[in-house]
C-alpha cells in the first residue's frame, strides 16, 4: 500500500502561531521564549548560497531598528547547527557583519512542516523564503512568501511591522503603500447613524466609508 | 549560546546570568542587567531550572547551592 504524505493545514493569519522548541545557533529555543514581544520567524533555502547571504546581511542591518520596535528575529533552514555556525562565521569573515539573531537548525523539518515553509512545487527539501510576523500574544499576524529566486525586501517587512503596530495601537487600518507618519484609514461605520455622523467628525473623507486621519 | 556546555562547564552567557543572579531577580531585570535578549534569558532559565542551578519563587529567580558551585567551578563566583 502506498504511504500517503502527511497533509498539514497551512497556518493562517489570526491563528495562534504553531508552538515549537528547536536547536538554534544560540542553543535550544522555544517559541514561548519570545512571548510578550513581536517575533519575525523567517526561513531561507540553504546556507552558503548567495541570495540567502544577501538576506542575512540585510536582516542584520535592520536588526537594531526591529529591536527598537520590540521585534526579535529568528531565522530557519533545514541545514544543521554546524552548517549554520560555519556560514555565520563566514559572513563575519567575508563581510565583516556579525549575525545578531539565532538561526534554527530544522534538519528534521518539524518547524518547517508546522509553518508550511516547504513548497513542494519549488523544492521538496528546502524551505522557501517565508516570513511570519507573530505578535506578543503569539498570534500569526502576517505571512509573506517569496520564491527561492527572489530576495526579500527589508523595507516592506519593516513597513508591515509598523503598520500592524499602528493598527493595534490606534484601532485603524493602513492604506496601500502606507508609510509611518502618513494618514491612516478610519474603520468604516457599521450603522446608518454612524455613517451620518462620520462626515461631521473632522476626518479627511472622500465619502462616508472612506475617511482618513492623521495620527497625533 | 546554550548556557551549560556538553562538558558541564558554563558558557560565557551562562556565567553572566548566574553572576547576575547572586541577588534574586525577575527575568526582565536579568535581561536588562546582562544586556541579553529576554528570549535568551528565558531559554537559560529553562536550562538552569532543569539543572537545578536556579530556583523560582513566583516571578523571581535565585541561585541554588548547585548554581553557586557551578560558578565556583568557573572561577567567577567572586566577581
Amino acid at each position: 500500500m502506498d504511504e500517503k504524505p502527511e497533509i498539514r493545514p497551512m497556518p493562517r493569519i489570526g491563528d495562534p502561531a504553531p508552538v515549537f522548541e528547536a536547536d538554534t545557533t544560540w542553543g535550544r529555543l522555544a517559541l514561548e521564549d519570545f512571548k510578550d514581544r513581536w517575533v519575525i520567524l523567517f526561513s531561507h533555502p540553504a546556507d552558503f548560497t548567495p541570495v540567502c547571504t544577501t538576506e542575512f546581511l540585510a536582516f542584520a542591518e535592520i536588526h537594531q531598528e526591529l529591536k527598537n520596535l520590540g521585534v526579535d528575529l529568528l531565522g530557519l533552514s533545514v541545514d544543521s547547527v554546524t552548517a549554520h555556525i560555519a556560514w555565520v562565521r563566514n559572513i563575519k569573515e567575508k563581510f565583516g557583519v556579525k549575525i545578531p539573531f539565532p538561526v534554527i537548525a530544522d534538519s528534521d523539518r518539524k518547524v518547517a512542516g508546522l509553518y508550511g515553509m516547504i513548497m513542494p512545487g519549488e523544492s521538496k527539501t528546502e524551505t522557501s523564503r517565508c516570513v511570519f510576523i507573530i505578535d506578543p500574544r503569539q498570534v500569526l499576524r502576517a505571512m509573506i512568501y517569496y520564491p527561492m529566486s527572489t530576495g526579500r525586501n527589508m523595507a516592506e517587512i519593516l513597513r508591515v511591522v509598523k503598520a500592524l503596530q499602528t493598527t493595534d495601537q490606534h484601532g485603524v487600518a493602513t492604506p496601500a503603500n502606507w508609510q509611518p507618519g502618513e494618514p491612516v484609514i478610519v474603520p468604516p461605520p457599521r450603522t446608518v447613524e454612524a455613517a451620518e455622523q462620520r462626515l461631521k467628525q473632522g476626518f479627511e473623507c472622500v465619502d462616508w466609508y472612506f475617511c482618513k486621519k492623521k495620527l497625533k | 549560546m546554550a548556557c551549560i556546555q556538553p562538558d558541564g562547564t558554563l558558557a560565557p552567557s551562562g556565567e553572566t546570568i548566574l553572576l547576575a543572579l547572586q541577588a534574586p531577580k525577575t527575568m526582565g531585570k536579568l535581561a536588562q542587567e546582562t544586556d541579553l535578549d529576554l528570549f535568551m534569558v528565558r531559554a537559560a532559565m529553562r536550562e538552569f531550572l532543569q539543572a537545578e542551578y536556579v530556583e523560582q519563587e513566583e516571578f523571581t529567580y535565585r541561585l541554588t547551592p548547585q548554581g553557586l558551585a557551578a560558578l565556583e567551578g568557573s572561577g567567577k563566583e567572586n566577581l
